[in-house]
């Protein structure tokens, strides 16, 4: 079991500078890359649950195969002793389980980066890179610490002891995590990942290495920090709103969501429905809306399409419902493992007639619990849809973030089945609509219809031309109302100047850490993210003024007028020229350098 | 109002609302009929009483009936009302629609709310052709049948709806006459009390675009409306001869008849509703959980992922 070590590291000129004692880091991007049957997802949870629970920040990418069985996959985690706001434009240590890992991804190491191999299945490396190599028989010393021959599942533990000796991260706390992570799952398993991870944490790989590290305490502070995912904070998010009924099919990036409201949902006496099909799931949940309660259903792009029909059924009928969408690469059934914001438009204006409903988006994984407290609350305020755009980039993504105050957001439902009085209508034409659920007595004994047709106050056929006017205009003043009540967003950064950047939903983080790199640069730039955007704020066009370009960064196509779908809409409501778009459709996140580059470019500085 | 009060009878008055807007002479006009007697003698608290339907004439069911309704969506009555009856135990659910509502566009829905045996009582009004939109082939028009969408006349084999029914697995199955209005009663009477998914295929005449569709069922005009005799288990000789409700293999041979068919109860069985079996789940979850309320139990999901 000799370590095989390659000796460029005296070529090594970049940092982190070699040095007698340990290398103090304050960030550090680790990429796993193997398939997506090695586990590496569940140590890079267990990494991001260790940094929450050291006052660390941590960010987290992965990607998934759309492969119905295994297939490359990647994780990478940024662990940080500051403010972390990306994963990390590229990575300082790599770990290569296979060939194909190691010639995909050694590209997104960094100069003079660090890239540890499995010596049994990788086997040729390109020493003339500047990076340090460090060979390390993974599979087979998994193998013999676990005593068998079918263990090589056991090798994503022992690289998460290695990781926990190279950054001498707290032992005590990651085999506590370790335990936490598969005690459950039996006595033979936990032995397992125990040997696995200690084979891993004793291996001499130390020695290899002509660095010393260590991550730098973490700099935040009050108590451990809650780390999970975006599905999982809006599933919680959805739980504290209120939400106790709920209906969907499942689609990836969907299905988590789902599937743990199906678990959760019977605990607080509620219930969750699997349904035949969208059109049914929809409609369950209108049905569950109906009769009282705040309901939830949910997809990505090709289900939502065919939900539309319901949800302009649902503003006509004015029943509250909220509508997850986590959005994934389209048209169609397009790349359903990757993430773009190219479902904005068809949210706002994706039903057939005039259709106002309500639009959010939650701008990183703590926000997508809060944006679904605040959906919940508009949804029954308001009495019509709420939209959530969320997208597979946040859906996946781990973070730590501070809890929050679960007794200021907390919604208790309950039916409301009080008698109505005599002079209770459905669509009274001068209030807004609050219905009477099934089951409430109508003092008058008249009993209403909630319907799709156009209507009476009473929910009764009209096609008379006044009513359908003034009907329209209540469903439209109605959203207008909620966005009066709505704070203009927080300006990062320089609130006047050259450039302000625009953005929403998951690139929030990259966004913010591409205006500090340009006033690094001695720009003044402001930053801005809007988490309402069916109606947006009012008075944005004062904020625009102060700026010389307003530069709007999407994740969608420039479209057939070279805008996005936000800078298209902000232009159509400001008519302002200065508004321009940054836009592209790979699938992958934005880094940071493009945001800078190109918004340097865009405004021609 | 106090227990010691008794409440007011339900009446027929009480039910009725808007006149409805069907042409006169048409056969859902006794189904509203029938369905007013029926509550009239169930007596079911009329704050409770829930009508939930498509699109379609027969679908405008809800704006005749003085209760809480809901107009829906084409074809999607069956998922929202599962989701009023999953949701609200305490309501009776209905929904209404007709052929091409429930047959065409809602056919996947019918399926699998049989499957799932949600506790919903439906009743279809089935007149062979579409007729809100003026005589387009519907999924029940037989073959021959001339319709704007096919002069030549319908070329696609037609649904056989209890078929259809009986092997979605709905937990009541039962067809009637909109010209039979005792017999209609007695079968809207059993499907109501039936714990679960209870269907009621009505041949229903729409007079404008198909008139005479179920003459042949109708003795007025000539045919024969001929009863299921079901099993009275009385050991005589010829009960062995009469329907067993809940053998399934006897309700799809009555399916297979040559129109017009017998009209009654196909099948009955206590399958265990959808409602019932997610309550147990309910249960017992609150219970494993120790009945925390929301504010412990997510305090305790969050204390988990630190």
């Amino acid at each position: 079991m000799t370590p095989q070590a390659t000796s460029e590291s005296a070529d090594i000129n970049s940092s982190p500078a070699p040095s007698a004692g340990t290398t103090e880091l304050q960030n550090a991007v680790i990429r796993f890359a193997g398939n997506s049957q090695d586990g590496i997802q569940t140590i890079g949870g267990l990494l991001a649950k260790l940094a929450g629970r050291s006052a660390r920040e941590v960010m987290t990418y992965m990607t998934i195969p759309s492969t119905i069985s295994g297939g490359p996959s990647i994780f990478q985690v940024h662990l940080g002793s500051g403010e972390v706001l990306s994963a990390g434009d590229e990575s300082d240590f790599l770990f290569a389980f296979y060939q194909h890992s190691y010639d995909s991804h050694i590209g997104s190491l960094r100069p003079g980066g660090i890239c540890i191999y499995d010596t049994d299945n990788v086997e040729t490396v390109d020493r003339e890179l500047d990076a340090l190599h460090v060979g390390v028989p993974i599979t087979s010393t998994t193998v013999e610490a676990l005593g068998g021959s079918a263990r090589e599942r056991g090798k994503n533990l022992f690289v998460l002891g290695l990781v926990t000796q190279i950054f001498k991260l707290d032992r005590e706390k990651v085999v506590g995590l370790v335990a936490r992570q598969f005690g459950r799952k039996g006595e033979d398993v936990l032995r397992n990942a125990t040997l696995a991870f200690d084979a891993g944490y004793a291996y001499p790989v130390g020695d290899l290495l002509s660095l010393d590290y260590a991550l730098e305490a973490g700099r935040g502070s009050g108590g451990d920090k809650v780390t999970t995912d975006g599905n999982t904070a809006m599933v919680l998010g959805l739980l504290a709103g209120g939400v106790r009924y709920g209906a969907a099919y499942p689609i990836t990036p969907w299905s988590t969501i789902m599937e743990q409201l199906r678990a959760e949902l019977p605990k607080y006496g509620g219930l969750f429905v699997q349904a035949e099909d969208e059109l049914a799931a929809v409609s369950m949940a209108l049905g569950f809306a109906y009769s009282g309660h705040t309901a939830v259903t949910g997809s990505a792009g090709p289900g939502i399409s065919l939900k539309m029909e319901a949800l302009s059924y649902a503003t006509m009928a004015e029943l509250p419902l909220v509508v997850v969408n986590v959005q994934r690469g389209g048209p169609s059934t397009g790349l359903p493992t990757s993430v773009e914001q190219s479902d904005l438009m068809q949210a706002i204006y994706g039903s057939h007639g005039d259709c106002p409903r309500i639009v959010l988006a939650p701008k990183n994984v703590a926000d997508c619990f809060h944006i679904a407290v605040e959906a919940c609350e508009a949804a029954r305020r308001y009495s019509c849809p709420v939209f959530i755009l969320t997208d597979m980039a946040l859906a996946s993504r781990i973070e730590a973030f501070d809890q929050p105050d679960l007794d200021r957001c907390l919604h208790e439902p309950a039916v409301d089945l009080a008698p109505r009085g005599g002079d209770f209508k459905p669509y009274p034409l001068d209030a807004e609509t609050r219905h009477a659920p099934p089951g409430a007595p109508m003092a008058g004994g008249k009993y209403p219809v909630v319907t799709g047709l156009e209507h009476d106050e009473w929910g009764h056929p009209s096609a008379n031309p006044a009513i359908h006017q003034r009907m329209t205009e209540r469903r439209r003043e109605k959203i207008k109302a909620y966005a009066a009540t709505l704070p203009l967003p927080q300006i990062d950064g320089d609130a006047s100047g050259e450039i302000l950047l625009v953005g929403w939903g998951s690139t929030w983080g990259p966004i913010r850490e591409a205006g500090e790199r340009l006033r690094a640069k001695g720009r003044k730039v402001g930053s801005l993210h809007l988490r309402h955007l069916n109606p947006m704020p009012n008075g944005l066009e004062a904020v625009f003024a102060g700026y010389d370009h307003v530069i709007v960064v999407e994740m969608n196509d420039e479209g057939l007028y070279g805008h996005g779908q936000l800078a298209t809409l902000l232009r159509a409501r400001h008519c302002d020229p200065k508004i321009r778009s940054i836009c592209k459709t790979d699938g992958l996140n934005y880094q940071v350098r493009d945001i800078v580059s190109r918004a340097e470019e865009a405004a021609g500085v | 109002m106090t227990a010691a009060e008794a409440p007011k009878p339900l009446t027929k008055k009480d039910l009725a609302a808007d006149h409805p807007t069907w042409c006169p002479g048409c056969g859902d006009f006794a189904v509203l009929a029938a369905f007013f007697k029926v509550l009239e003698k169930l007596q079911i608290p009329h704050e409770k009483i829930c009508t939930i339907a498509g699109i379609g004439c027969s679908s405008r069911f809800p704006y005749f009936v003085n209760s809480h309704g809901v107009h829906y969506i084409h074809g999607r009555a069956l998922p929202f009302a599962t989701g009023v009856s999953l949701a609200r135990p305490d309501l009776h659910v209905f929904a209404f629609g007709g052929d091409g509502d429930g047959y065409s566009i809602g056919g996947n829905h019918l399926d699998h709310a049989a499957r799932k045996n949600v506790n919903l009582t439906y009743v279809v009004m089935d007149n062979f052709v579409y007729g809100l939109t003026k005589k387009q082939t519907s999924p029940t028009s037989p073959r021959g049948f001339k319709s704007k969408t096919d002069p030549a006349g319908a070329v696609d084999q037609p649904i056989n709806p209890m078929k259809k029914l009986v092997y979605g697995g709905a937990s009541f199955v039962a067809r009637t006459h909109a010209t039979q209005v005792k017999h209609m009663m007695e079968v809207f009477e059993r499907a109501i009390l039936h714990p679960g998914f209870s269907v009621v295929e009505v041949l229903s005449e729409c007079i404008v675009f198909y008139p005479g569709a179920f003459d042949d069922g109708n003795p007025r005009k000539g045919g024969v409306f001929e009863r299921i005799e079901e099993r009275k288990w009385d050991d005589s000789p010829e009960d062995a001869g009469r329907h067993d409700v809940t053998d399934e293999n006897a309700a799809y041979r009555l399916a297979t008849l040559q129109y017009p068919g017998k009209f009654g109860v196909f099948y009955e069985t206590d399958h265990p509703t959808k409602n019932q079996l997610e309550q147990n789940w309910i249960d017992a979850s609150r219970e494993r959980a120790g009945n925390a309320p929301a504010a412990e139990l997510l305090a305790a999901r969050f204390a988990s992922m630190k």
